[in-house]
This record gives C-alpha cells, sequence and structure tokens, in this order.
C-alpha cells in the first residue's frame, strides 16, 4: 500500500518525475475531468483514502469550487481493517478512524488516492465503502499510475502513468505531511525487499 | 505501526500505559462503526471467540459478543451452568476442550480470583479476563478510561471518586490501576468495612464519610453493592447503606459543577444510586456500555488481528 517509509533505509532518489507545478496542473486538469465526465458536480462525493489521498482529495474540492462555485462533500477512509495482508504481518497497522459524514446512496463517489500500483488498496477501499451504503457508482483518481497490477482495477483520473520497475519505490510528497509537493522514484540498495 | 505485546489482557495491573493508550486510540477510531447502518468489518474474519461465563452477565457478555460480530468473528457461548462443569470436569479440561476446537480467544468470567491467569497458561489461545472474583475486571476499567476521556480530553490530574464496595468490586481495582497510571487522583469512599487496606500505597485517598470526598469531584463513580458477596455481616442494613451513602441530587451537587456520574451496572436504583441522577444529565452509564462494545473491538482487533508469531 502505497507510503514509502523507507527512505531511511538510505534509498536512493532516482528521478523528480513531478515537481509542484506539475502536480498542480495534474490536479487542475483532473478536477476538470471529473467535472466534465459527470456533467457537473450533481450527486458528486470525494473520498480520501489514508493518508494521502486525504489532502489530494482536499485540493480537488477546493478546485471544482473555484471551476463550478460549488462545495462537494468530502470523506476519508481508513482502510486498515479491509486489508488482506492483516494475518501476515506481525506488525499491526495502527487504525484510525473512517469520516464519511453523508450518505453514500445514490451518490457518484470520486475515490482518490496518490498511487494506484496492485489494486490491492483499491479493493479495500471498495468493500469499505460498500459496507457504508450503496453508492451509485464508485469512479477512481490517482496522480500516479505505476502499473503492476495484481487485480483487474484501473483508474478513471490519471495524473501521470509512470512505467515502473517492482524494485522502485514512487513516493508522492505532499505539503500536508512532507513539507513540499513532488513525485520522486525511489530504488532500493542492496538492502531491499519490496514494498508497493 | 503499533502492536500489544502481551497474549492475554488479564489485569490493567500488569498493563502499561502506552498499551492502555493504544487500545483507547483504537476504540476511538472503531467507535464509528457501531453508529453505521452496516455495523460489520471484515477484519476478524475467521477467528472464533467462545465466551465462557461462570457468574450471570448480561453487559459484558453479549458486549463482547457484539464487539465480536461486528469485527466478523465466530462466536460461541457456554454457560458454567449448562456445561459439563456442572459434570465433575475441571477448569483444565474444560479450557484444554474448547482449545482442542480451535478457539483463538477465550474470554472468561470465573468466580475465583486470578483463575483468568491460570487458564492463560494452560492454554495457547488468547485469554481475555471478564471479572476473575474480587481480582479484576480489565475491559471494564479500560471503557470506564475511554468515557471518560472522550468527555474530558484527559485522564492525567482528574480527581475521581469511587464510592460503595470498594472491597469486593473487581472493577474498583481495574480502575484504580488504570487511571492512577494515567495520572488521575483516585480518592474512594465507603463504610469502613467494604473499603481496603493499603490503598495509600497505591496512592489511593480512603474516606469514610462521603460528604467529605466529593467536593472538587471531576467523576463520581458508583459501586454495585453486591449483595451476592454480603453474606459475611459487613453491613447493618441496605436501608442504612441508602442512608449515608446513596449517590443523589444533594450529594452529587457537592462535586464539580460539570462532574460525570458513571456506574458499571446493573443497578440496585435506591441502594447505592438514585433514579434522578442515573437518569440526570451528568449521567453517562448508559454510554458507558456503547464505550465497552468500542473498547471490546479494539482488545480483539489488537490482540487476534494480526499474525501470530
Amino acid at each position: 500500500m502505497p507510503e514509502a517509509e523507507v527512505s531511511k533505509l538510505g534509498v536512493e532518489v532516482k528521478a523528480t518525475i513531478m515537481d509542484r507545478e506539475a502536480v498542480r496542473r495534474a490536479l487542475f486538469r483532473i478536477a476538470h475531468e471529473i467535472i466534465e465526465h459527470n456533467q457537473g458536480v450533481d450527486n458528486l462525493a470525494l473520498v480520501g483514502i489514508r493518508r494521502r489521498g486525504v489532502p489530494l482529495a482536499a485540493r480537488l474540492k477546493e478546485i471544482i469550487k473555484e471551476i463550478e462555485g460549488r462545495d462537494v462533500p468530502m470523506g476519508i477512509l481508513d482502510i486498515t481493517l479491509y486489508r488482506d495482508d492483516l494475518s501476515s504481518r506481525l506488525e499491526q497497522p495502527l487504525v484510525r478512524s473512517t469520516a464519511v459524514p453523508f450518505t453514500l446512496d445514490e451518490i457518484k463517489v470520486i475515490l482518490v488516492d496518490d498511487v494506484l500500483y496492485t489494486g490491492r488498496t483499491i479493493r479495500a477501499a471498495l468493500d469499505a465503502l460498500m459496507d457504508l451504503g450503496r453508492p451509485q457508482s464508485i469512479q477512481l483518481a490517482v496522480l500516479v499510475d505505476r502499473g503492476h497490477r495484481e487485480l483487474p482495477i484501473r483508474a478513471d483520473y490519471v495524473g501521470k502513468n509512470v512505467p515502473t520497475s517492482r524494485r522502485e519505490v514512487v513516493a508522492v510528497r505532499l505539503d500536508e505531511f512532507d513539507g513540499e509537493d513532488a513525485v520522486v522514484i525511489e530504488e532500493y540498495g542492496v538492502l531491499g525487499g519490496e514494498v508497493s | 505501526m503499533a502492536s500489544i505485546k502481551r497474549k492475554d489482557i488479564l489485569s490493567l495491573r500488569e498493563m502499561d500505559l502506552a498499551e492502555m493508550e493504544l487500545i483507547l486510540d483504537t476504540a476511538e477510531s472503531l467507535r464509528e462503526i457501531i453508529d453505521r447502518p452496516i455495523k460489520k468489518v471484515p477484519t476478524l474474519r475467521g477467528k472464533s471467540i467462545i465466551t465462557f461465563f461462570h457468574e450471570a452477565s448480561t453487559r459484558t457478555r453479549t458486549s463482547f459478543e457484539m464487539a465480536a460480530k461486528y469485527m466478523s468473528a465466530d462466536t460461541a457461548s457456554i454457560a458454567a451452568s449448562t456445561s459439563a462443569l456442572v459434570k465433575g470436569e475441571s477448569l483444565k479440561d474444560t479450557a484444554l476442550t474448547l482449545q482442542a476446537m480451535g478457539a483463538d480467544c477465550i474470554v472468561m468470567r470465573h468466580g475465583v480470583s486470578g483463575s483468568c491467569h491460570f487458564l492463560s497458561r494452560l492454554v495457547d489461545a488468547k485469554v481475555i479476563n471478564a471479572g476473575d472474583g474480587t481480582h479484576e475486571h480489565p475491559t471494564q476499567g479500560l471503557l470506564d478510561m475511554y468515557t471518560i476521556r472522550k468527555h474530558k480530553g484527559h485522564l492525567d490530574g482528574l480527581k475521581i471518586v469511587i464510592v460503595g464496595d470498594v472491597l469486593h468490586s473487581r472493577v474498583a481495582r481495574s480502575d484504580i490501576w488504570g487511571l492512577t497510571k494515567a495520572g488521575a487522583e483516585v480518592s474512594i469512599a465507603g463504610p469502613a468495612t467494604l473499603l481496603p487496606e493499603g490503598m495509600r500505597e497505591v496512592g489511593v485517598k480512603s474516606h469514610i464519610h462521603l460528604e467529605e470526598a466529593l467536593p472538587g469531584a471531576d467523576v463520581v463513580y458508583v459501586l454495585r453493592l453486591q449483595r451476592e458477596r454480603q453474606s459475611k455481616g459487613l453491613l447493618p442494613s441496605l436501608r442504612e447503606y441508602a442512608r449515608l451513602y446513596c449517590v443523589n441530587a444533594r450529594r452529587l451537587s457537592l462535586a464539580k459543577p460539570d462532574a460525570l456520574l458513571m456506574h458499571p451496572g446493573p443497578m440496585n436504583r435506591g441502594v447505592e444510586i438514585s433514579s434522578e441522577v442515573a437518569d440526570g444529565a451528568q449521567s453517562l452509564i448508559v454510554e458507558q456500555v456503547t464505550s465497552g462494545v468500542a473498547v471490546r473491538m479494539a482488545i480483539l482487533y489488537l490482540l487476534l488481528g494480526g499474525a501470530s508469531e
């Protein structure tokens, strides 16, 4: 699940694939695509997946308000309880709260995450959303699609497609958590195992 | 990333503050599930939990079972009165039988203090103490801490008065261990015959006059008068107890104006607590029950959710 906690291990940054401006432009384009595709923002809601999907969803909400002059409801989804690897991890992930303070019934949900990789996070998020209600549709927006899917899942809105090898880590850095806006590719040295 | 370091939940005496806070924080995240239209998450799918109660219980056993079901675990419950124990089977043999059926976790209530520790050494399954004799009731202690923290925002520095039969109360013991570790200032009030000795050593002040204990209290915690454990003539009469120690509106008004009123249930209305305050604005008694489900969901997740070694 895309959260690069590995930079402490002396991981090497290979390339910066998006800088602040590129992230901003990608989010603007995605916002326009969402509005166009849904013919406005009626019955639309944004749901960010913890952690980095949350600030991305919040930014999309702001941009959509700028364009359409209307507020779109936004929720936060924690998918820990729906992970498929709980029983194989010795360290349990901390459960954080889910906050979707509106009904999802008959709503077009835009699920937002930073990186689409194996698709397992999205599978968990879909299950979590279905337990909260019956949305009319669920669409997926991601900042980066790096390939290597293990499940039949695709994104509807993509900031940037980035071909990667499994040895690489795509790290999305956002002001809210990391003090900068950028997307970088890191690679493990000899220490490396595979982390999503 | 965080895990709980132990196999079993047996007492708050042996648990450190960081572990208790992890449980309370996790409960805070899980609390929202109870209000959903579809109250189920798949986290503990395929785990089996057995509740094994040798004493009467409504809320604790049901609370554990609801918590387990909300997390998608499977549950079975055994009441001692309908089990093979009445045919003379020992606790040890019963425990090994439950384990042989594949129980991942046994939640036990028993009249003998220390029985859950005994059980935990016999079985590989996780053991949760749901009340053992007059020893401890750790999940009640944690749900009380959770409820107070939710209303006051913190526990450290709070003045908490526990009223009643502290001597026989496993709830009081767990509350005292948990709350004092979290930095609260705990005192107890009740008839001298129902207050245990040695409280000063754990930093707890004892009062035999309730009116002296209450001023400045942030929380008034009323214990159930355990009539089933009162055979030794420690009390002259229920009426005299009620006259001196029943928490009513007049007495509650001696505490801080925003003091919280709590009781672990089941209540003897008119004995240790009056109906007007039990159903009043300061009462958290019903909310404690909901907190109990959230805290037990957190404990089950933290004990059973991860990989086992």
